[in-house]
């Protein structure tokens, strides 16, 4: 029933999962702002 | 009296024990308003597929084959709906919220490696993983396209657990929090949002996830397509449509169909149980992250966030974001974090989808 090998093996998916959700959220995170960023200034200049 | 008879001989124990399930999730959607308009269409579908010999039985396996099977239609479509009802205003007001949303899928890896310890194989265990995602829809996309073994258990543990996010998260909160960092006041970001960015963000979005996680790219896109319909101005009408009569639709064929893997042989196995369990470890390592995440920004940052509003991250909208909101006017009436929290719930939705894509990534 236990499998601790299984589970050794699926650890680095936890690592690579987490670590690629993070870099995902920050590039997301920075195309907001720039978006807030150049849109607001666009609407100030007219 | 004779076919009444014979039917009865055929009528197994695993049948009626299927048939009090059924009536234990009809009592849950109506009497307790646990996610009644999925909860209600499984239960009852959990009773009419364990009639014996089911006339029905073949009319549902087919809307689950048009419906699931194929190309995981029905979910696909209902976050169509979803996308017109979310208003990423809050997020993209204070974007550095959505950290939160980030940390908040701990409980889906975490859960993965859990589930393989427990002699799951790895599809199953990344397919019981995703019920942390706290998303339907995205729950039966990721286990249908890992043909895992387990739908309709993963799909009445994530709806179960949605519904019961007021009771699994103010504990699992208030053991990782001090009553002073649950009265932390928080300031309100005043910054306009130009209807360009409103419109930009989903497309920018799909384009992101799809580039880095193409498997998803289906559920982000049809989630953002929702939300540019909303977000255009153009199209009010076919808005209103996909958040009501589209998602409504779709919702009441969904659970019935889901119920079709609920036949007595294939659910009621020691597995749903440990399911069940499993689940529940996923929500409160969500739930576990996000806080925790918060309070080690705290350490570092001047300006202190309320470390309650990192539970939010999971997908469950907009309850999350209320527990919290009520949690924080419980221990001081003068706080508001409704809106911070509802920007790293909306967060917690886009997240939750990049969890989604990333586990098929690694295990398809």
């Amino acid at each position: 029933m236990i499998d601790f090998a299984a589970f050794l093996n699926s650890l680095p998916i936890m690592g690579k999962g987490m670590l690629g959700i993070f870099i995902v959220t920050g590039v997301i995170i920075l195309t907001v702002y720039l978006l807030n960023y150049f849109t607001n200034k666009t609407k100030k200049e007219d | 009296m004779g076919v009444l008879l014979e039917t009865i001989q055929t009528l197994q124990i695993g049948q009626v024990a299927m048939w009090i399930i059924g009536g234990i999730l009809i009592y849950l959607a109506i009497k307790k308003d646990m996610e009644p308009t999925l909860l209600l269409p499984m239960g009852f579908g959990a009773i009419l597929v364990n009639l014996p010999e089911s006339g029905a039985k073949a009319v549902i396996d087919r809307l689950f084959e048009i419906g699931v099977e194929n190309n995981e239609l029905m979910p696909l479509i209902l976050f169509i709906g979803i996308g017109a009802m979310i208003d990423f205003e809050p997020l993209l007001t204070n974007p550095k919220l959505m950290i939160f949303g980030a940390a908040a899928q701990f409980g889906i890896f975490f859960t993965l490696s859990l589930a393989s310890l427990f002699g799951f194989e790895l599809h199953d265990a990344a397919s019981i993983a995703i019920i942390g995602a706290a998303d339907g829809p995205t729950s039966i996309f990721v286990a249908q396209q890992l043909n895992s073994n387990y739908v309709a258990a993963i799909m009445v543990a994530a709806y179960s657990y949605m519904a019961l996010v007021p009771i699994v998260q103010p504990p699992i909160i208030k053991l990782c929090t001090t009553k002073k960092e649950r009265m932390i006041r928080m300031k309100n970001v005043n910054r306009k949002v130009s209807k360009t960015t409103k419109i930009l963000f989903p497309i920018v979005v799909t384009i992101i996830v799809g580039l880095v996680a193409p498997d998803a790219v289906a559920l982000i896109g049809f989630l953002m397509f929702g939300n540019l319909i909303r977000e255009c101005g153009v199209l009010n009408s076919l808005s209103e449509t996909a958040q009501n009569v589209l998602a409504n639709l779709i919702t009441i064929f969904l659970g019935i169909t889901i119920a079709s893997r609920m036949v007595a042989a294939e659910f009621l196995q020691f597995e749903t149980l440990l399911i069940m369990g499993l689940g529940l470890v996923a929500f409160i390592f969500d739930t576990f992250a996000g806080v925790m995440l918060a309070k080690i920004i705290n350490i570092f940052s001047k300006e202190k966030i309320n470390p309650m509003i990192g539970a939010t991250g999971i997908s469950a909208f907009p309850m999350s974001a209320r527990v919290v909101h009520k949690m924080g006017r419980e221990e001081d009436p003068q706080n508001f974090l409704l809106m911070h929290a509802i920007g790293v719930n909306v967060s917690g939705q886009i997240a939750s989808v990049i969890a989604g894509g990333l586990i098929l990534a690694f295990v398809a």
